[in-house]
């Protein structure tokens, strides 16, 4: 029993001494070892380490790249003297812990403030120089790329690479959305009324052409009408000029007879006769 | 489709089944191994390993001891039991250091404080959703309207939503690179939308472009995660809704219905143009068939009169003064029977003669209404230069008359 209780006391304190003197650095991580706060190494390689316990403490930095997202947007003003809001997010990543503890004391708020404003006066810079319309089509990513560099010149001083600077939202105010509105409204409307003249336009085109196709149509099909009528007459008159003309005397004595008989045909007709005429000799004769 | 899931779900249980004992077996030889390789390789450097073997040897001594120990250091292994599942990778961190990534099945670590696991699933498909929200079980969405409306080229602002599905293409990249890798994608998300619809104009980003700018998006976002090194995979871009905002929803729909107007009215204009040239073909064809029959009629008409003519004037060469008699007299015949007659001797008297002609009249009226002559048939050819006219003066009328209806509805 002495046995056990002796190793199980030996071996509970060599639990806590390695404890004490070891420690892990993780993959994500960077450490810094610092002997009576003064700065002796820095672990960058992930492992298990020794440090004199007590005397020696270490303090641990993300490795990864961050994320600062500006949650509330920044009002900048453009070239033309229009503001618009602008939120940005920054990625960034410790690559020097000592030079980042000793800048902002490893404190990452305070670094994220240091990147904002240096990020921010780029952003302003860089804005004023420009057009919203630049800003938000052509030139958004020239921006994005001028601001990352400045930033990240500026911020290697303190131990801080950026990785990259993203203009996320371009924004106009809300009394400037107002007025976008108003004109979006505007310019709708007058496509919608020269879609509906072009329309009527279009129809009245379409009918009008029809119209004269009609007409052109009808008056053709007239004159080749006249012309084979026409045609009808002569050649009908030909043929009465070419026969009549073998006698015209017992013509007009034969087509007089004709019509006189067409005229009265009628019991209508009331003729009034003269006793005396030449129809009537006989039956004169006669009576005597 | 149920029954080949069924059969698919069927084999697969049954390829787990064959599965188990190897899997097993592989399990012991790995513990063993990483033992084996743990001890043997740190026992240079690792003070672990050393208080290890005297303890052994001691807890031969005494009897209570060793079974102890054994079983403290056996509950101490059983910790590094984990299961990986399908579709997700272990990551297997020894002292912080990433040492080896495993598949999915039963696996075992070096327990705490030497190695660690974690299990990131790597296959499954994650979205987000940017512009909205949906809530869960309902279907319901939310606009978020901060992150859908956005600013176009032209200046116009537009309100668009869509959603993003991504997976990891390497389980360490994503670990180790990122302290929010997920978070990254949303940030890259309204990025690269808003750089793409800022390069458009408003009517390409509503109407036909919406495909396009997906895919650009698309695109943008892996080029942003990539330079990360996110170990993220964007699988696709899905526009949910592109519209304009909600201020000016009105006057666009009008504009949409204006094209339509613009359609209704052109098929309008053509469905009369149908109407009336078709018509006007079978006018003109009617036109032209009846001056040929007028033509042929004409013609027949005449070289019967002068057949006719030339027949009996043979005839009456033979004898012309019993003929011309002749004719005279049947004329005179065929009149006489058929007019109502009125004597007048003028020499016998000399008196006022009275004739109440008006009454003869009325009378023969009531008794030979029926006897109407054919000679309505021969007037037919004078009609028909009537009836084209009337045509063209019909058509002329209605033409001026459609022509100032429309005046009056389009004003």
């Amino acid at each position: 029993m002495k046995n056990l209780s002796r190793l199980l006391v030996g071996l509970f304190t060599l639990l806590i001494l390695l404890s004490l003197s070891t420690f892990t650095v993780d993959q994500r991580e960077h450490a810094v070892v610092f002997r009576l706060g003064e700065i002796v190494s820095v672990k960058a390689e992930p492992g298990l380490y020794f440090k004199v316990p007590l005397v020696e403490n270490v303090r641990f930095f993300d490795k990864r790249i961050l994320t600062y997202d500006s949650s509330q947007p920044d009002r900048f003003i453009t070239s033309e003297k229009k503001s618009v809001l602008v939120d940005s997010y920054i990625k960034w990543r410790i690559y020097d812990p000592a030079k980042y503890y000793v800048s902002v004391n490893g404190d990452e708020r305070q670094a994220e403030r240091r990147l904002t404003q240096t990020v921010n006066d780029g952003l302003r810079a860089e804005f004023g120089k420009r057009t919203i319309q630049e800003v938000v089509s052509g030139e958004r990513s020239e921006i994005m790329n001028i601001i990352k560099e400045r930033a990240d010149s500026d911020s290697r001083q303190i131990g801080i690479e950026i990785i990259d600077v993203r203009i996320r939202r371009v924004d106009l105010p809300n009394e400037v959305s107002e007025s976008v509105y108003q004109r979006m409204n505007a310019e709708r409307k007058s496509v919608a009324n020269e879609l509906r003249s072009q329309g009527f336009a279009e129809s009245e085109t379409i009918r009008a052409d029809a119209e004269k196709q009609r007409d052109i149509i009808i008056t053709d099909a007239y004159r080749e009408a006249q012309i084979i009528k026409g045609q009808g007459d002569a050649k009908a008159s030909r043929i009465y000029a070419d026969t009549f003309s073998k006698n015209p005397e017992f013509y007009d004595f034969y087509r007089s007879l004709e019509a006189y008989r067409k005229s009265f045909d009628g019991k209508d007709d009331i003729m009034v006769l003269d006793a005396n005429s030449d129809f009537f000799k006989y039956l004169r004769g006669s009576s005597k | 489709m149920d029954n080949m899931h069924k059969m698919i779900n069927k084999f697969k249980n049954v390829l787990a089944a064959e599965e188990g004992p190897p899997d097993l077996d592989e399990l012991f030889r790995d513990v063993k191994s990483k033992l084996n390789s743990f001890l043997g390789g740190k026992k240079r450097q690792g003070p672990r390993g050393v208080p290890n073997q005297p303890n052994d040897t001691n807890g031969a001594d005494s009897i209570p001891v060793g079974p102890i120990i054994l079983i403290v250091a056996l509950i101490w292994m059983a910790t590094g039991f984990y299961i990986v599942d399908q579709g997700s990778r272990g990551i297997v961190l020894r002292f912080g250091e990433n040492t080896e990534i495993t598949q999915p099945g039963p696996r075992w670590h070096i327990p705490y404080p030497i190695e660690a696991v974690e299990i990131v699933n790597q296959e499954q498909v994650r979205t987000i959703e940017v512009g909205y929200r949906s809530s869960g079980s309902l279907g319901t969405t939310s606009q978020e309207l901060r992150e859908s409306l956005m600013l176009t080229g032209d200046e116009n602002i537009i309100d668009l939503q869509f959603a993003v599905q991504y997976n990891l293409k390497s389980v360490q990249d994503y670990l180790f690179n990122n302290r929010s890798a997920d978070g990254s994608v949303r940030g890259a998300a309204e990025t690269a939308i808003r750089e793409i619809v800022g390069k458009n104009e408003m009517d390409f980003v509503l109407y036909e472009g919406r495909e396009e700018i997906a895919i650009k998006t698309k695109d943008l976002m892996q080029d942003i995660l990539d330079r990360y090194i996110t170990g993220i995979n964007i699988n696709s871009v899905t526009m949910q809704n592109a519209q304009p905002p909600e201020q000016v929803q009105a006057s666009f729909d009008d504009a949409v219905k204006a094209k339509q107007d613009l359609e209704r009215q052109k098929n309008e204009g053509q469905a009369y143009a149908n109407d009336i040239i078709p018509k006007a073909k079978g006018s003109a064809a009617r036109l032209l068939a009846e001056a040929n029959g007028y033509k042929v009629s004409v013609e027949n008409e005449a070289k019967g009169n002068a057949s006719r003519f030339d027949q009996i004037l043979t005839e009456y060469k033979r004898a012309p003064e019993v003929t011309r008699k002749r004719l005279f007299l049947e004329a005179q015949e065929k009149i006489m029977s058929a007019v109502s007659k009125v004597i007048v001797d003028q020499k016998e008297s000399n008196s006022l003669l009275y004739l109440p002609l008006d009454k003869i009249i009325g009378q023969k009226r009531e008794l030979n209404y029926d006897q109407r002559d054919p000679s309505q048939a021969s007037n037919q050819s004078p009609n028909q230069g009537n009836s084209t006219s009337d045509v063209l003066n019909s058509i002329n009328e209605r033409s001026r008359g459609a022509l100032r209806a429309r005046e009056r509805d389009s004003r």
